[in-house]
């Protein structure tokens, strides 16, 4: 359980986080994202006493994370920079963590397993890929059995095995009733990760729902069909709400009905559907119309779908 | 989601709750863990061992050369030497590999990121400085305070050769050895200061040679009144009046320089802790 109250965060004229209050509960992944510079790493850096906030608190579990007597038990986290000397093994790396708080040497061992660094686990970090050392992170963050998971951008750097192995490892920590809250840029990412999501904007929360709500409103949006009946479902399917254009001989896009409610129509109706697809893009264009006016570095060209 | 339920749980190595009940950062763990991480840099060696062979190498080279020389060397270089103090003039080279090192533990961490890793662990702060400073002093008298002996006993022998050495029982001798191994423990103090302070390892290392070699030669060039007053409480200066032969008023006493030199030592210290505590790491 993190507990944030009207977090602020100034580097000098620089407001990098702006009066922030949000809660991340045990058992579910919870999602952080904004744009660039929006400061999620900032209010992370906060949770774990990196950087002391301007105004406003934070606690973990009832308590600011510098008076826990176990830091690491309590918290786990992945930084965005890199933490390491990069003069060190990844093993040596642990083992000095592991001493502050009398974690076993066993652990270390069994964590290296776990991400698998073993067959570099001897070898100095500063040779490590950005996949290896974000291994290595992940490996640092789990060292204290933590019951709370702060990760920045965990899947930076990994290749889509890495991806979908994180992916699996946050449900589980969630799922043994951990507290995750976890940092990306990516809402397609996160609707498949996370259970709850925290949107950010320049430092100011721009929305606190669960991923369920967000996606239902979003993915609602827009869905294309493929049927050799289109004029026949589209007198079926359009409606007060229900908008629907055919995009070329055979193909409709409907507006206001999720793809489920499409597919049941044409079934009882028995209209062979070819291709039934949720626009796939929606999830990230939600994200971007709802991030839009708190985008801080615009991109000349805008994104297209 | 459901899609995600259907992929096999990760098994994540538990520890059993008799375990993590243990888990207290306590100011001996962080002892032991600043103790591994020295261990585990290739740096250290490297500058400690620079240390120990610019202390006992220059000395040990000095006496043999002039062992060996002692038939043709003039008067004037005879009066000169001294059998005590420049065996023991390694320690010029030596207290700035000392001093590097010292800022090495703490600002190589600032420079790698490690810091971040270091005070999130113990996010209490403080213990992590505490700990470098006991470990590194420790490991410095440990060493220094051998090497600077053997200096001098490896010294005397090669000097007997030519009956001008010296003898332990001797005035100032006992004091100036060990006084070796003392000033540079302090040194050592400083460093870890001053890295923590600066949190640059460059800037830092400028910083700590400006103090221990630059101010004295900058003092050195002021009006001799003003000079004789001012020079000897230069850190320097103070610290290493713990070797000097005999007292003018131009040094402090031994013990006395000694203490105004640890005084500096530990008002670095003061700020450091003041600063880790404040600012962001
Ligand atoms: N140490 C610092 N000194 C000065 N400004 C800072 C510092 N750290 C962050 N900032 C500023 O605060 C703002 C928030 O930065 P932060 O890194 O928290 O954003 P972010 O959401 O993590 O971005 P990204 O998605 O790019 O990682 C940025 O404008 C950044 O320039
Ligand atoms: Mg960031």
């Amino acid at each position: 359980m993190i507990d944030a109250r009207g977090l602020v965060k100034c580097y000098g004229d620089k407001v990098a986080v702006d009066d922030l209050t949000f809660e991340v509960k045990p058992g579910i992944v919870t999602g952080f994202l904004g744009p660039n510079g929006s400061g999620k790493s900032t209010t992370m850096r906060m949770i774990i006493g990196l950087d002391a906030p301007t105004k406003g608190s934070v606690t973990v579990n009832g308590r600011a994370y510098a008076d826990h007597p176990a830091p690491l038990h309590e918290v786990g986290a992945l930084l965005e920079a890199r933490a390491v000397h990069t003069g060190r093994s990844a093993r040596n790396h642990l083992m000095v963590l592991a001493a502050t708080t009398g974690i076993p040497k066993r652990r270390v061992d069994d964590l290296i397993d776990l991400v698998g660094l073993t067959d570099v686990a001897s070898k100095r970090v500063g040779g490590f890929s950005l996949g290896m050392g974000q291994r290595l992170g992940i490996a640092s963050a789990l060292l204290g059995d933590p019951a709370t998971l702060i990760l920045d951008e965990p899947v930076n750097g990994l290749d889509p095995e890495g991806i979908l192995w994180i992916r699996n490892l946050l449900r589980s920590l969630a799922h043994e009733g951990r507290t995750i809250f976890v940092s990306s840029h990516l809402m397609s990412e996160m609707a498949l990760t996370a259970d709850h999501l925290i949107v950010i904007g320049r430092g100011r929360l721009i929305a606190d729902v669960s991923v369920a709500d967000f996606t239902r409103q979003a993915s609602s949006d827009l869905v294309n069909v493929r049927t050799p009946e289109a004029e026949r479902l589209r007198a079926l399917l359009v409606g007060n709400t229900v908008h629907v254009t055919a995009t070329s001989p055979g193909r409709l896009e409907v507006i206001g009905l999720t793809s489920d409610e499409i597919g049941d129509i044409a079934q009882a109706n028995s209209i062979a559907i070819h291709e039934l697809v949720p626009h796939q893009a929606s999830l990230e264009e939600a994200f971007m119309e709802l991030t839009r006016d708190s985008v801080e570095y615009h991109t000349t060209v805008r994104a297209s779908a | 989601m459901s899609t995600i339920e259907l992929l096999s749980p990760i098994a994540i190595p538990m520890m059993s709750a008799d375990e993590s009940a243990k888990l207290r950062v306590t100011q001996n763990r962080v002892v032991r863990s600043e103790w591994m991480k020295m261990r585990t840099l290739r740096s250290s060696w490297l500058t400690l061992g620079l240390a120990i062979a610019s202390m006992a190498g220059i000395g040990i080279i000095i006496s043999w050369s002039t062992a060996n020389d002692w038939a043709n060397m003039r008067p004037r270089q005879k009066a000169r030497f001294n059998p005590l103090a420049d065996p023991l003039s390694g320690l010029f080279l030596a207290q700035l590999a000392i001093g590097v090192l010292g800022v090495l533990l703490i600002a190589g961490e600032y420079s790698t990121g490690m810091i971040k890793a270091s005070i999130g662990a113990v996010p209490r702060r403080l213990p992590v400085l505490w700990a470098k400073l006991l470990v590194f002093t420790s490991v410095t008298l440990a060493t220094m305070l051998p090497a600077a002996l053997i200096t001098f006993f490896v010294s005397q022998k090669l000097l007997s050769a030519q009956h001008i050495q010296t003898t332990w029982s001797s005035p100032d001798v006992a004091r100036s050895v060990i006084g070796v191994g003392l000033y540079l423990t302090v040194v050592a103090a400083l460093g870890i200061g001053l890295g923590a302070i600066v949190r640059n390892v460059a800037g830092a290392i400028a910083v700590l040679v400006g103090i221990l070699l630059v101010l004295p030669v900058i003092a050195s060039a002021l009006p001799q009144t003003w000079g004789d007053r001012v020079n000897k409480w230069l850190p320097s200066n103070a610290g290493q009046a713990l070797m000097s032969l005999g007292s003018d008023n131009t040094t402090l006493s031994p013990w006395r320089g000694f203490a105004v030199f640890c005084g500096y030592a530990a008002a670095t210290m003061v700020v450091a802790a003041v600063l880790l505590k404040r600012r962001d790491a």
